[in-house]
């Protein structure tokens, strides 16, 4: 996997809300074709780092490179330049809306400023049907919809546009378990396409599973940064908590 | 979602029927109501709240509230006053009260999203600041306007409608089409909705903004190009209060204050009830104190039934 050149390398990320110090010297990077799964407490930093590599933050100090190139993030569609693509934690859908328009909010079909309504419409069919999801009505507000549904809208916004880099803050959380299921198997599907994925989870056998490194944060910091498997779900565990490496040899 | 569905939930649907209905109750109540005369005397009093409120609508659709427009109105009217008396041409004058109004709107925008202070703040400041503006400049006096450009805009008629009404429809058809076939407009409902996710998908939530209040100080001008018109002067106290009457009209016509739902004609509609209630009484020879006290009967009730609505579904 680490024959080809990375995705995403964040060096040195440092970001301070205020007196309150988020990250101190954060890196992360991704291949493609990997999963990364991004853990940590809450106030960790881990989604203070996901926002900056999408856009809704920017970084005090550090260096983003996107694909070996040095990139400059300052808003979302920056990001979305980049083929940076987020699916966010707390639903980032305006629940007034209908879905095409929450698919391509921000990036409308437009001609000289007028809606190109039909032509997203037909597009968000295609987009849902592709991931295999039903909708009663493209014309219900989104509010009405059940979480799994919401979170089917999330998704499908970042894999129409072709995303090569996806971030996935707690993708399952709001979900039942076919529509888990689903999400995991879209996963698998992006991964061989060759699809960067940052996975941000508190599920410690969801991301055992299902990731190739995990990049573990604790008071805004790296602690590890390995492959899944050389650790025991206790050990990523106990290291989530203490904040500290396990040591192999200790335990050897 | 079917037709006769589509149709029922559409917002216009409800507050048209609420205002034939009152048409109806008002016509059998006197002759008098629905007269070619009087119709056409309700359609003029009703144009400039009805141009205030489809700007006021669209900054409550973002979730603000635009509290200056009476007096931007006022600042505006005076300045195309003064500038007629300093001899200018009353074209140009009235591209300058425009421009006036428009400015004060993009004021307001510009500290709304730099400053970061709530708009009911901020433009509860320029309430203050274009109604002294407008009294400075005139030293309190009212300047009559006898040039016959604004005498055609507040007495002719075309095709057998009074121009005012010109300046109504103009407003509400661009508004309209801006609101529900633009990107803009789009932005606008997204805003509305959840300001933080639209910011997170990429719209610029600032830049849209200061466009909607630009939008409704220049709609204030707009109004004041037909206020001068209607009275052949420029009082710098003209329209006080009246930016409450068009926040009543779009919150008559059913637009969430919370922003993001709701059509912006409504409020043309809202502004039509009000209208009618105050011509109603007055051709039953009811006190017009209790016009007030039913206007405000109105405006809760409008609200509590679009709870009792939304509760529903």
């Amino acid at each position: 996997m680490n024959n080809s050149a990375p995705l995403v390398e964040m060096r040195n990320i440092c970001k301070h809300f205020g007196g309150l110090q988020a990250l101190t010297n954060a890196n992360l990077d991704l291949y493609p074709g990997e999963v990364v799964g991004v853990l940590g407490h809450n106030g960790a930093g881990k989604s203070t780092l996901m926002k900056i590599l999408a856009g809704a933050h920017t970084a005090n100090s550090g260096e983003i490179m996107i694909g070996g190139k040095h990139a400059v993030i300052n808003t979302p569609n920056d990001a979305r330049a980049y083929g940076i693509e987020t699916i966010y934690q707390e639903l980032a859908l305006c629940g007034n809306l209908d879905a095409p328009a929450n698919l391509f909010m921000g990036r409308e079909k437009q001609k000289w400023g007028f809606l190109q309504k039909r032509a997203m419409r037909r597009e968000t069919e295609e987009a849902l049907s592709r991931l295999n999801i039903r909708i009663k009505s493209l014309d219900t507000e989104v509010e009405m919809m059940s979480g799994g549904q919401r979170q089917s809208i999330s998704i499908s916004r970042a894999v129409h546009f072709d995303a090569k880099i996806i971030i996935m803050d707690e993708p399952t959380a709001a979900l039942g378990m076919e529509e888990s299921k689903k999400v995991v198997d879209l996963i698998k599907d992006m991964k061989s396409h060759g699809i960067g994925i940052l996975w941000i989870s508190h599920d410690i056998h969801e991301v055992y599973n299902f990731t190739d490194r995990i990049a573990i944060f604790h008071g805004g910091e790296n602690v590890i940064t390995a492959p899944t498997k050389e650790f025991t779900q206790d050990e990523i565990v106990s290291m989530i908590i203490s904040g500290r490496p396990v040591n192999h040899e200790a335990s050897a | 979602m079917n037709a006769y569905a589509k149709f029922r939930t559409y917002p216009l649907t409800w507050i048209v029927a609420v205002a034939v209905a009152l048409g109806v109750v008002l016509s059998f109540a006197s002759p008098y109501f629905f007269t070619a005369g009087n119709i056409n005397n309700l359609m003029k009093q009703v144009s400039i709240v009805a141009v205030l409120a489809a700007g006021q609508g669209v900054v409550i659709l973002t979730g603000g509230i635009d509290l200056s427009v009476g007096s931007v109105l006022a600042l505006s009217a005076v300045t195309i006053g003064w500038l007629i008396k300093a001899g200018v041409d009353p074209v140009l004058a009235t591209c300058c009260g425009l421009l006036m109004g428009t400015l004060c709107g993009f004021v307001n925008g510009f500290i709304v999203t730099r400053g970061k202070i709530p708009p009911f703040i901020v433009t509860l400041g320029m309430l203050g600041i274009a109604r002294g503006m407008a009294l400075v400049i005139t030293g309190g006096v009212s300047y009559q306007i006898l040039e016959p450009f604004f005498l055609v805009i507040g007495n002719s008629k075309f095709l057998g409608l009074p121009i005012p009404i010109y300046f109504v429809i103009v407003t509400y058809a661009v508004i309209h089409v801006t609101m529900h076939f633009t990107v803009f407009g789009r932005h606008i409902y997204a805003i509305g909705g959840d300001e933080r996710v639209a910011g997170l998908e990429g719209i610029n939530v600032n830049l849209e903004k200061l466009k909607v209040y630009t939008l409704s100080g220049f709609l204030a001008a707009l109004a004041a190009v037909v206020m001068v018109g209607r009275l052949a002067a420029t009082p710098p106290s003209v329209a006080e209060g009246v930016e409450l009457q068009a926040i009543a009209a779009v919150i008559i016509g059913g637009i969430s204050f919370t922003g993001g739902r709701g059509v912006v004609l409504t409020a043309l509609v809202g502004a039509l009830i009000m209208a009618m209630i105050t011509n109603g009484l007055n051709i039953l020879g009811i006190s017009s104190f209790w016009q007030q006290v039913l206007i405000g009967i109105v405006i809760i009730a409008a609200v509590w039934i679009d709870n009792l609505k939304s509760a529903k579904r």
